[in-house]
């Protein structure tokens, strides 16, 4: 595990994303869920890699930053992939990025923790 | 989903509903990844996070405009919690220049713990120095004890790194689960205080 490691990347991501830099649903964070949507139709032909490797990565759930980690994509080319598979109905999300937790989230967040001590 | 992903310990509990996530900062081998290494259910994960570099964007006189795409990697794990919740512990590197990186991994944070190294306190600066400009941004400070580091009063370290007196400090040994969980814990409890008193409940 490299800690603090960054360098300079030749490839911009928005290759990968038909020229998008932006998702569609700009409210996808890095610790958004996705699980793929029961019972949809299969992805088309015409799908991409990276498009079919995620949907693939989500038949459970887990966030956004683990799929790019697992999938070795950026976080930015997963949020616009997860936003398109999502508008096709193929990709259902939990937990909304940037909602600030509220008491009761963090009274269960604390009481958790102490039950790991 | 079914069998075939029950097994797979890449993927939370069906049952979780909510994710919450905690940021450490710190300073270069500050100890980040090895104190969210300790708790984490996870082997910790890295991925790259793309910064259009705007701080080293100079000019490019040719008119091409070529821009520097600068990687940073993003090392995370993550704890289930009564499985209902899961929490992301990201690390980060504190730096001035990953200021953008992080403000924005920020949003919706539960808070902050900053990491600091007595040895190399000036590691913490930049941190500390961003987090005033965010004020609702709840964080603690994490003393992380090396082998080597001498022990330092918590009023020394307080006045030296200039925190404001609710600001919790707590000691940790990072690679030790116990006091990295003790730290999170303390973190979070100060982060409901903290929202508490904001919302005149105190």
């Amino acid at each position: 595990m490299t800690e603090d490691h960054y360098r300079d990347q030749p490839l911009r991501p928005y290759v990968l994303t038909s020229g998008r830099a932006q998702p569609s649903r700009n409210w996808i964070g890095v610790d958004t869920l996705l699980i793929a949507a029961p019972g949809a139709e299969p992805l088309p032909v015409t799908a991409s890699r990276q498009e079919i490797a995620l949907l693939r990565m989500c038949s459970g759930l887990l966030s956004v930053a683990e799929a790019a980690a697992h999938l070795a994509l950026p976080v930015s080319v997963v949020k616009v992939l997860a936003s398109d598979l999502m508008d096709s109905g193929r990709l259902q999300t939990r937990s909304r990025a940037a909602m600030a937790p509220d008491l009761a989230l963090l009274e269960e967040v604390l009481s958790g923790l102490r039950d790991l001590h | 989903m079914d069998s075939a992903t029950s097994t797979d310990h890449r993927y939370l509990p069906e049952t979780v509903q909510r994710s919450v996530k905690i940021l450490v900062l710190g300073g270069f081998g500050v100890g980040k990844t090895t104190l969210i290494g300790s708790v984490s259910e996870i082997e910790p994960l890295s991925t790259e996070e793309v910064m259009s570099d705007a701080s080293t964007g100079v000019d490019d006189l040719t008119g091409v405009g070529r821009k520097t795409h600068t990687t940073v990697a993003l090392d995370f794990g993550r704890i289930t919690l009564r499985r209902r919740i899961v929490l992301y512990l990201y690390g980060a590197p504190g730096q001035r220049r990953f200021w953008d990186l992080w403000e924005g991994l920020a949003e919706g944070a539960l808070g902050v713990l900053v990491l600091v190294d007595t040895r190399r306190l000036e590691g913490a600066f930049d941190v500390l120095d961003q987090l005033e400009h965010m004020p609702g941004l709840p964080f603690a400070v994490a003393v992380n004890h090396f082998p080597d580091s001498r022990a330092h009063p918590v009023a020394e370290l307080r006045e030296a790194l200039d925190l404001p007196a609710h600001v919790p400090v707590i000691d940790c040994v990072a690679p030790d689960r116990v006091t990295s969980l003790a730290a999170l814990t303390t973190l979070t409890d100060h982060a409901m205080r903290v929202l508490a008193t904001r919302e005149g409940r105190s």
